[in-house]
């Protein structure tokens, strides 16, 4: 066996995008924009299992089975087998649609720890309107037999304007399902999302308002759920410590075996990312040129490079520094000390003066069939 | 939230959490949804002994049968500060 990545670099966490297909096209996708019709071939079940002992052995202990919808791979109960056969945490990111009881069953046999299950808001409308669908009943019937079979549950709700005044009532439903978490992320302004953002980006007084809510009902269910609530970077004024750093703590794989150190990188220009069907995922992970690129932080320039944040937010976010700028060495526009930060502050002034803007919406086309390998 | 831990209780690890020893570290962590913990040698045992099983009373008493030169107090004040650690963060199943 091949000897663990130092510890400096030694990834905790493999996220297996196991499919770009799913039955929703979310406005805030974190799949490629630029890749959305496109059909690479999916990696077949003998690669990911691969890819997972691989990953055991650089050091990962988490394993997050998402996409996409997962549940579009007949493998998946196989994958989650052989996840707890390397003694992986595994979590399954799922939408829930499509899902039966006696496959969510299997899945539990097969040694799922975790359901994280991701709702819209507390209507159907919101649904349609956000995901292009309804859904809302089948997904509360899924939180239901999750609960049922003792898994535990986290309740996934991507927040943004047109649904962050729901926190009470989102709340309620997380207390009234039992759910173990109850994640409020507040959207992450790339990709799909940043083609919404006008639509999506709240005004400051609902994040207030939010954080208010969110900070009173975290310490009033203390020990009972747990809330995740992160004031969101456009709001902060300090970056987002994006991925703990990147290629440092987190593997992401693509659908076709790109190894990636978070969801966007791949739109980066020049970055060589390699595909684990070339080679495999332990000598990627240690001298890949594109997960080279951005490790540590050699790379800083001033602001951060003299700042003293620099060790806890990893300088931000390439992707938003590149999407925002066009320069991905550029300081996270998020950061207030950024030379670009007047790009959020506007953002969050449209914000605030274009309430109901008739914007138009960008929707994922999403790929229907895998293409065969 | 720091009120005791009563003697009587019976600590159990909460379903979300997995106990596993790490090879990589040589040590013992609680995994959880999205995270883990890497423990101490002795929060490793005081975790492995939170099966619901034992009362907070036994598992001290255990822990000092296994290290009779310690005193019982301070052991009993290491387990309740432990325990009131996981609470907080939820990865005890209620009291």
């Amino acid at each position: 066996m091949e000897s663990p990545a130092s510890d400096r670099y030694r990834p905790l966490t493999l996220v297996a995008k196991l499919t770009y297909r799913c039955p929703l096209r979310c406005l805030y996708c974190s799949n490629p924009v630029e890749r959305s019709g496109a059909t690479s071939p999916e990696l077949t079940q003998p690669h990911w299992e691969g890819v997972l002992s691989d990953a055991e052995s650089l050091g990962v202990v988490q394993v997050h089975f998402t996409g996409g919808e997962p549940l579009l791979r007949p493998d998946l109960e196989g994958l989650v087998a052989h996840a707890r056969g390397l003694g992986l945490y595994s979590s399954l990111i799922t939408s829930g649609l499509g899902l039966a009881r006696e496959r969510l069953q299997q899945l539990a046999a097969a040694g799922l720890d975790h359901v994280q299950v991701s709702i819209q808001g507390m209507s159907d409308a919101d649904g349609v309107q956000i995901a292009g669908r309804a859904g809302l009943p089948q997904k509360l019937r899924v939180m239901e037999w999750v609960r049922a079979l003792e898994l535990p549950l986290t309740i996934n709700v991507v927040l943004h304007r047109h649904n962050i005044d729901q926190i009470p009532q989102l709340i309620d439903l997380a207390e009234r399902l039992g759910a173990e978490r109850l994640e409020l992320a507040n959207a992450q302004y790339l990709g799909w999302a940043l083609a919404n953002r006008e639509y999506l980006l709240p005004d400051d007084a609902q994040i207030e308002r939010a954080r208010d809510q969110a900070n009173a009902a975290r310490e009033r269910l203390r020990g009972r759920m747990e809330l995740l609530f992160v004031l969101p970077d456009y709001h902060a004024g300090v970056v987002r410590a994006c991925m703990s750093g990147w290629a440092s703590r987190y593997i992401v794989v693509s659908p076709d075996g790109m190894v990636l150190p978070c969801h966007q990188a791949h739109a980066l220009p020049g970055l060589a990312f390699e595909r684990v069907t070339e080679r495999s995922l332990t000598a990627i992970w240690r001298d890949n040129p594109g997960l080279e690129r951005f490790r540590g932080e050699s790379w800083m320039a001033d602001p951060c490079r003299s700042c003293e944040r620099r060790s806890q937010d990893f300088g931000g976010c390439r992707c938003q520094a590149f999407q925002l700028t066009g320069r991905m060495d550029a300081t996270d526009p998020a950061c207030k000390l950024a030379p670009d930060h007047d790009l959020i502050l506007r953002a969050r002034d449209r914000a605030r003066a274009a309430p109901d803007a008739r914007v138009q919406l960008r929707y994922r086309r999403v790929p229907r069939e895998p293409a065969a390998r | 939230m720091t009120t005791p831990i009563p003697e009587q209780a019976r600590p159990k690890l909460a379903r979300k959490v997995r106990l596993r020893f790490d090879r990589h570290s040589n040590a013992h962590w609680l995994l959880y949804p999205e995270r883990g913990m890497k423990l101490s040698a002795s929060a490793a045992s005081i975790a492995a002994l939170c099966t619901g099983a034992k009362t907070l009373q036994q598992i001290v008493d255990e822990l000092h049968a296994g290290a009779p030169g310690a005193s019982r107090e301070q052991i009993a004040q290491d387990v309740q500060q432990f325990l009131r650690a996981l609470r907080d963060r939820s990865l005890l199943e209620p009291l």
